[in-house]
């Protein structure tokens, strides 16, 4: 059966969407997924989808669902790599996926993530440090 | 129409070119429609000269169609002078007047030529006004063509030159807006802007107001589309330049922009996006 895989880095899940998605390919991802976030205890969760040129509304409901999800299981979900077409496509059909955080391309969603666990552990830690992560 | 009756007219402008031209040159000069300011008197008789003879060619298919092909030349001819006259800033009915004027020293002639029989002056007279008017509102057709055109071209140049995407620093876009947001508009922007957040990898995209005159729901909703459009792509936006009056409108309206950081200058939206990007402006030294 087609699945979409998912990499594990460090405390980071990747997502690459590189197909059309149906019905069956997003149930089956949002399955794998919780199963992995559950099972590694993974913070942040990257999706992908420099590879999508067309989206619709099924797929913009899907990646708000997911980050729903992730969010309940205590992982932030980051949405990465969308291009100017489907972001004006996603906008017109009234999904501005609110709850989700968004990067230009995977090294910055990176970077991002990096920066707001350090000011994480930075407040965990000492306590003297009172910086937020924005 | 019979060919035979239009074969007069045929007839008159090949005899009587010469005295035609000369006393309709008269006319247009002695005009004061003629706006001897914007075109001088050798072009004038240069066009003159060319119409009637063309007129006088094509009178002679006895058709008259002015739409057919054996009036082309004259159509091509007409067309050119209308559309350089409409740029020279002639009035429509000045253009036109440039055919029409054509009447007086023709119905003259005819009346010359046919003098006692007043069924075929009538007749004529008929037969050259039919076919002047139908020049005349040719000329007035492309003259409208030719400034619709102006305005078409103008429309996009605005329309470029309007919606700039300039980076003022490493990392921060600036979007100076100015003249009223359409949907039409606010597609060209969002375009622009995403496409410079991908080649520019920009985290932070001001998006400046001051030039927008008003600001009601549906540009209020445009901008906030663009907004959104910019988040998922990774970039944040700011408002900056909201005018006084704007702020109150938005208030009054109950528009909620409170997703979106705005400020009240360009200066401000600066300030918080170097900020943001971990940036301080610093004196250069101390003055001495």
């Amino acid at each position: 059966m087609e699945r979409i895989p998912i990499l594990k880095m460090g405390p980071v899940l990747l997502v690459s969407i590189q197909v059309d998605m149906h019905d069956q390919l997003a149930l089956t991802l949002q399955d794998d997924l919780t199963d992995r976030i559950v099972k590694t205890h993974a913070r942040s969760v990257l999706i992908d989808i420099s590879s999508l040129e067309v989206v619709d509304s099924f797929i913009g409901r899907m990646l708000g669902n997911i980050a729903a999800m992730s969010r309940v299981l205590d992982a932030e979900t980051v949405v990465v790599g969308m291009r100017p077409a489907v972001a004006i496509t996603l906008v017109e059909l009234g999904m501005s996926l609110s709850g989700v955080r968004t990067a230009l391309n995977v090294e910055r969603a990176m970077e991002m993530l990096q920066v707001a666990s350090a000011n994480g552990h930075a407040a965990m830690g000492e306590g003297t440090d009172d910086r937020r992560p924005d | 129409m019979s060919p035979e009756r239009k074969s007069r007219i045929a007839e008159l402008l090949d005899q009587h070119e010469k005295e035609l031209l000369a006393s309709w040159i008269d006319r247009q000069l002695q005009s004061v429609s003629t706006r001897r300011d914007l075109i001088d008197e050798t072009e004038l008789r240069e066009q003159s000269r060319q119409l009637l003879r063309l007129l006088g060619e094509a009178a002679v298919s006895g058709t008259d169609d002015i739409q057919g092909s054996a009036w082309e030349p004259v159509r091509e001819v007409l067309g050119a002078m209308s559309r350089s006259r409409a740029r020279l800033g002639f009035t429509p009915s000045e253009t036109a007047m440039f055919v029409l004027s054509l009447k007086e020293p023709l119905f003259t002639l005819l009346r010359q030529q046919l003098g006692s029989d007043a069924r075929a002056i009538a007749e004529e007279t008929w037969n050259a006004t039919v076919l002047l008017d139908r020049l005349g509102l040719y000329t007035t057709e492309v003259y409208q063509k030719g400034r619709e055109e102006i305005i078409v071209r103008q429309q996009q140049d605005a329309l470029e030159l309007s919606t700039p995407v300039v980076q003022l620093w490493d990392g921060i876009l600036g979007l100076p807006l100015i003249g009223t947001l359409d949907s039409a508009r606010t597609q060209v922007v969002m375009e622009s802007l995403l496409q410079r957040i991908v080649d520019t990898g920009a985290r932070i995209a001001i998006i400046d107001i001051t030039g927008v005159p008003t600001v009601d729901t549906l540009v209020a909703q445009h901008l906030l589309k663009t907004v959104a459009a910019a988040r998922l792509m990774g970039a944040d936006c700011i408002i900056s330049g909201i005018r006084p009056q704007i702020a109150q409108t938005v208030v009054h309206l109950g528009l909620d922009l409170t997703t979106v950081i705005t400020k009240a200058t360009l200066a401000d939206a600066f300030a918080v996006a170097l900020q943001r990007a971990g940036l301080a402006v610093v004196r250069a030294a101390a003055p001495r």
